[in-house]
């Protein structure tokens, strides 16, 4: 049995947010080349080999890749074998704060982070509700395994949900993305991940349009028919011409993901959250062995 | 399509030489902005002790560390990692940062709107587009965190560069009515009805 131990899970946030923040994981990079060569507008190839390079310069330099240290996520994943009792839930909420806040203080990052109302910013990347921690149950893996993204702002600003109705069909869901992703335009700093979440209730669609645009690239929605879905739709969003930075081209999006639920017989609800190029994750499991990062 | 070498400040006549498609780099002072400062100076009535006549200002909020005063560092604040946010957010500050302070240059990234649009073209101004999400590659081209006013808001306090060789950044918006954001976006929406073909909808009017 794994016992968690908050010292551990403390370092291990700290890390994963820096670790995040510096080094794009290799699919995305494999998305970029697979952009990159089939571009054909002179501005968007330059856009792109702009963007190539700023990944070469973040590593050489260890610096970060984009300035927007976004609001911190963690989604906790429990395996077998993990022995939690007592308090050691929240121990494991307050330890991945504590990490979260030791990372901005001892890097030192830009705390992006807010009160709400005041507008108060206490430089620690942590408020009410934030880091957004999530946590979960698997029996497929052993140990714990913690993922970090740091959400930017650009992006995650260019969300929305739709309540369409049964009779608007599979025909509203389709519009809906193409007219987000016009609206969009620039302002996420394309080539985004679109994550499309259908079904469910209204939280629950809009939390499926963000696994949706964090999930990596090359990974299909579960559904055949959500896969389906995402093919159509990865096709039709590169025949708008958005192009990376909205600044025109054929690489507006690196892929469309779809996330389904299953909803009520007079719902069809729909939601679109994108993910910028920086499209930034790590994560690290924590089993008898030791600790060891990915992405 | 040119490309300007400039040190700023610039003039009025170097704004208009500006065509939408030229590239620009930049050298000398740059001040960063972004929601809280404008906020500040624009609803608040704030003034700044910066003169911001003929700048450069780019919409950021830097990643910063604490260093000790020195030559090189007179604010006490080293860089880190400095890049550009989104610029539509702070539409509305674009032209009171040109008629009452003089700015001549904005940089950002996603572009901004009809009301900035018409502001660069009865004022004299433009609007360079960087490559949002590359602050890694940007931060290369800042010497040095020169001076630092407003700095209550950190980390949107009002920020005085030094760059060299910042860019190149290209003309996105000039004083003549042009905008690759306006071209872009009306060309994409006409191939909205072709898209949406492809996913076999009958186009509807957009929402
Ligand atoms: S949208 Fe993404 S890449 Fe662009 S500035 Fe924000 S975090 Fe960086």
């Amino acid at each position: 049995m794994l016992r968690i131990d908050p010292g551990v899970v403390e370092n291990v946030a700290k890390e994963l947010y820096i670790r995040a923040l510096k080094i794009l994981p290799p699919d995305i990079k494999q998305g970029f080349d697979t952009l990159a060569a089939r571009e054909t507008a002179a501005t968007a190839q330059n856009v792109l080999g702009t963007m190539i390079r700023n990944i070469a310069v973040a590593e050489a330099t260890d610096n970060l890749l984009c300035q927007d240290t976004g609001i911190p996520i963690y989604n906790v994943t429990i395996g077998r074998g993990v022995e939690l009792s007592g308090d050691d839930g929240a121990a494991l909420k307050a330890a991945i704060r504590k990490g979260c806040e030791r990372a901005t203080r001892e890097h030192p990052l830009r705390s992006s982070i807010v009160h709400p109302l005041t507008r108060a910013n206490e430089h620690t990347s942590c408020g009410i509700g934030v880091p957004v921690i999530q946590i979960d149950h698997r029996d497929e893996i052993d140990g714990l395994r913690i993922e970090m993204i740091p959400k930017g702002s650009g992006s995650e600003n260019n969300s929305w949900l739709k309540m369409a109705v049964p009779a608007e069909g599979i025909d509203a869901i389709k519009t809906f993305v193409i007219d987000c992703v016009l609206d969009a335009g620039g302002k996420t700093c394309p080539p985004t991940i679109v994550g499309v979440g259908v079904g469910g209730t209204a939280d629950l669609c809009m939390h499926l349009a963000k696994i949706a645009a964090t999930r990596p690239l090359g990974t299909h929605c579960a559904d055949a028919e959500g896969a389906k879905l995402e093919d159509e739709l990865s096709g039709a969003v590169n025949m708008l011409g958005v192009g990376p930075q909205g600044l025109g081209g054929d690489a507006t999006a690196f892929a469309v993901h779809v996330e389904l639920a299953a909803t009520h017989i007079t719902m069809n609800p729909v939601a679109v959250n994108m993910q910028c190029h920086s499209a930034r994750r790590a994560s690290a499991a924590i089993t008898s062995a030791g600790v060891s990062y990915g992405f | 399509m040119a490309h300007y070498d400039l040190s700023t400040p610039i003039t009025e006549a170097q704004t208009r030489a500006l065509r939408i498609d030229d590239t620009v780099t930049l050298n000398g002072p740059l001040f960063g902005i972004r929601d809280a400062t404008q906020i500040a100076m624009f609803d608040r009535g704030r003034a700044t002790r910066f003169d911001l006549a003929g700048h450069a200002v780019i919409h950021t909020a830097p990643n910063v560390k604490k260093v000790d005063v020195s030559p090189a560092n007179p604010t006490g604040y080293a860089p880190v990692c400095i890049g550009t946010t989104t610029s539509s957010r702070m539409e509305r500050f674009t032209r009171p940062l040109l008629e009452r302070c003089g700015v001549r240059i904005v940089i950002g990234k996603g572009g901004l709107g009809v009301a900035s649009l018409a502001a660069f073209g009865e004022i004299g101004g433009a609007y360079l587009a960087i490559v949002g999400g590359t602050a890694a590659l940007e931060t290369t081209w800042i010497e040095a965190i020169e001076d630092v006013d407003l700095d209550d808001l950190n980390p949107e306090s009002l920020w005085r560069f030094r760059v060299r060789g910042f860019g190149p950044l290209r003309v996105a918006m000039d004083s003549h009515g042009g905008s690759l954001y306006t071209s872009v976006d009306a060309d994409a929406r006409g191939k909205r009805a072709a898209a949406l073909a492809a996913l076999g909808v009958n186009a509807r009017p957009a929402r």
